[in-house]
């Protein structure tokens, strides 16, 4: 193959380009996705108890 | 009279009923695989195609299967900032949040694709121009994309209030939008070292198909990653703005207070 370290170099490039911007899109997706699940689990059961304090009869 | 207000006002309620982020984030998560593995697959099938089974150009040997990677960049680079400039409309006529949120997202892809297209340009000018670098039209404005892209980036987080970053890059996108036919008509309104284009919309293309079908193959494939890249990183930018709502609400202070 003529040319072999500029083709290597072009796709060597790419590959690195693309698994970076992908690996970095996966880490912030699986980040936020874990820490708003535990924001909205914890909001609930902050939420919870308020609501049922409110249904209690006051006497 | 009336009837571009309220063709304003119906378009505005169809990109609006998009904007609410539960329902984009259930769209999102539905649509990510769909985009993710048909873009691994078609852009592994094109590239292997056009690296091991292509036949090498006449004139320029081996070095045309860098034409593989470098013409989908290229396209992809305009691509992106025509996406660029449709978020800003959708910003500045509309006020669509997510509009914002998904140009901050295709601003940094967008610059690397186009810094791709300039990496392997200049490895594939080098051995059959003799040179790295000339500066033509065609080099010269893509390489003005690749900083409008910089500009963007860097203006869009420059403001403490993140609705006048979004007006400001918004004004950018729409003004460097006028790049990107300087960028396509470059080659015919100028004598460049760069080739013309080999396909055209009107015209069949001037290349056998033996390399037509891995380009049309790494072309689609590289531009549903593109998409699929973009998506995902709105999708965890959707989550990370609740997030920030979340932690800034009055109740979760006050709970943090007693």
């Amino acid at each position: 193959m003529t040319h072999l370290p500029y083709i290597a170099a072009s796709y060597g490039l790419g590959l690195v380009l693309t698994l970076a911007l992908s690996l970095n899109a996966a880490w912030r997706l699986k980040t936020a996705r874990a820490r708003l699940a535990t924001l909205e689990r914890s909001s609930l059961r902050a939420v919870q108890p308020a609501a049922s304090s409110m249904d209690t009869p006051s006497s | 009279m009336s009837a571009s207000p309220t063709l304003v006002a119906r378009t505005g309620s169809f990109f609006h009923r998009y904007a609410n982020p539960g329902r984009f984030l259930k769209l999102g998560a539905r649509l990510q695989p769909w985009l993710t593995w048909p873009a691994i697959i078609l852009t592994l099938t094109g590239l292997g195609w056009g690296l091991f089974f292509s036949p090498a150009d006449w004139q320029q040997g081996d070095s045309v299967r860098i034409m593989y990677i470098h013409v989908p960049a290229a396209m992809l680079a305009s691509g992106g900032y025509a996406g660029l400039a449709v978020c800003a409309v959708l910003s500045l006529v509309w006020r669509h949040p997510l509009a914002d949120l998904a140009a901050v997202e295709i601003g940094p892809v967008g610059a690397c694709i186009t810094a791709l297209c300039l990496a392997t340009g200049s490895l594939w000018g080098k051995p059959m121009w003799g040179t790295w670098w000339v500066w033509d039209a065609r080099l010269t404005s893509v390489l003005v994309l690749f900083f409008l892209y910089l500009g963007h980036i860097t203006l869009i987080r420059a403001f403490d209030d993140p609705q006048r970053g979004y007006r400001a890059a918004a004004i950018l996108a729409l003004a460097g939008a006028v790049d990107l036919p300087i960028i396509k008509f470059s080659v015919q309104w100028w004598n460049t070292l760069h080739q013309p284009d080999s396909i055209t919309l009107t015209g069949a293309p001037t290349m056998s198909s033996s390399m037509l079908w891995p380009l049309a193959l790494s072309t689609l494939g590289i531009s549903l990653g593109f998409a699929a890249l973009v998506l995902a990183r709105t999708r965890a930018a959707v989550m990370e703005s609740r997030i920030q709502a979340l932690l800034s609400s009055p109740r979760r202070n006050q709970g943090t207070a007693a």
